[in-house]
């Protein structure tokens, strides 16, 4: 089970009260780009062992989207952040580096 | 005119909390900027309480005002008087980029109260009701249904819900305040 907090309502709230959106920071290729852009928008996905971002909506709440940045194999959760962003903010980054050093996750470390 | 009527009218459970339909009530949804002093004023002036800060909930009586998210307000009034406090938000914004709705009969609202009143929505919903106070307003789910309570005395809950869920919401509650189903956490 998950314990997440809503940055926008500052909830700390368990799993079931948030639905998963998947992978966070995606670049959309839409009409116009390249079939191979488009083809890496649509279908590839990171699937790490270990830090992951992944986008969160608090469904049963505010029902906002954000972000979160997490372990997939111990499941622990190292902090959320606002939706409104391209990358990790610093403070993200630097939890992150501080308990996974040598962390990457696609273009970010 | 068809008479207006709440959810579930007179439903009345006693156990170890007394669950009751709470009747009709105006309920406005407001979304705008929260923190433009226009806003704040407008608010103000058909709740008749000050604009609660974040997860809080101001409510005297029938009337009041609830934090939903960072651009949305739940404006609490009596049913009667909720087409013209939308009229009001509407008059007194003019200009401005907002939304008042009136969605009071899209609502149920339950009571809740009773010593263990705490820990049949302690039972139900994904929260720490150790540390739950009067003035904070949380929205969650209830079993399995989109909820939002706050507390309107001490050991008294307001229970908010969709109309459309306000049979399930009852049977749920009445079945976490059965007889003889306290805890003993709270």
């Amino acid at each position: 089970m998950l314990i997440l907090e809503c940055p926008y309502c500052g909830v700390k709230g368990e799993e079931t009260e948030f639905h998963g959106g998947g992978e966070a920071h995606l670049k959309r290729f839409g009409p116009g780009s390249s079939d191979a852009d488009f083809e890496t928008y649509l279908f590839m996905r990171e699937n790490p062992k270990g830090v992951h971002l992944e986008r969160w909506r608090h469904v049963n709440g505010c029902g906002k989207w954000f972000h979160v940045a997490r372990c997939t194999m111990t499941l622990e959760v190292f902090g959320s952040y606002s939706a409104q962003t391209l990358e990790p903010p610093k403070e993200i980054k630097d939890i992150l580096s501080a308990k996974r050093p040598g962390w990457s996750w696609r273009n970010f470390s | 005119m068809s008479e207006a009527r709440s959810a579930l009218p007179n439903a009345k459970f006693d156990g170890i909390a007394h669950v009751e339909d709470a009747g009709l009530r105006g309920m406005i949804s407001f979304r705008g900027d929260l923190s433009a002093s226009k806003v704040k004023a407008a608010l103000k002036a058909v709740s008749g309480v000050e604009m609660p800060s974040q997860r809080g909930c101001n409510v005297t009586g029938e009337s009041g005002l609830a934090w939903m998210s960072p651009d949305e307000i739940l404006v609490m009034v009596p049913h009667a008087e909720a087409a013209a406090a939308v009229e009001k938000l509407s008059k007194a914004l003019k200009g401005q980029h907002f939304m008042a709705e009136n969605v009071s009969d899209a609502r149920a609202v339950f009571t809740v109260a009773g010593k263990h009143a705490r820990e049949v929505i302690g039972k139900l919903a994904p929260v720490d009701m150790g540390t739950f106070q009067t003035g904070e307003i949380r929205r969650t789910r209830i079993a399995q249904v989109a909820a939002a309570f706050w507390m309107h005395g001490p050991d008294a809950f307001t229970v908010v819900c969709f109309r459309s869920g306000a049979q399930y919401m009852f049977d749920v509650l009445s079945v976490a305040a059965q007889s003889g189903s306290e805890v003993g956490v709270y």
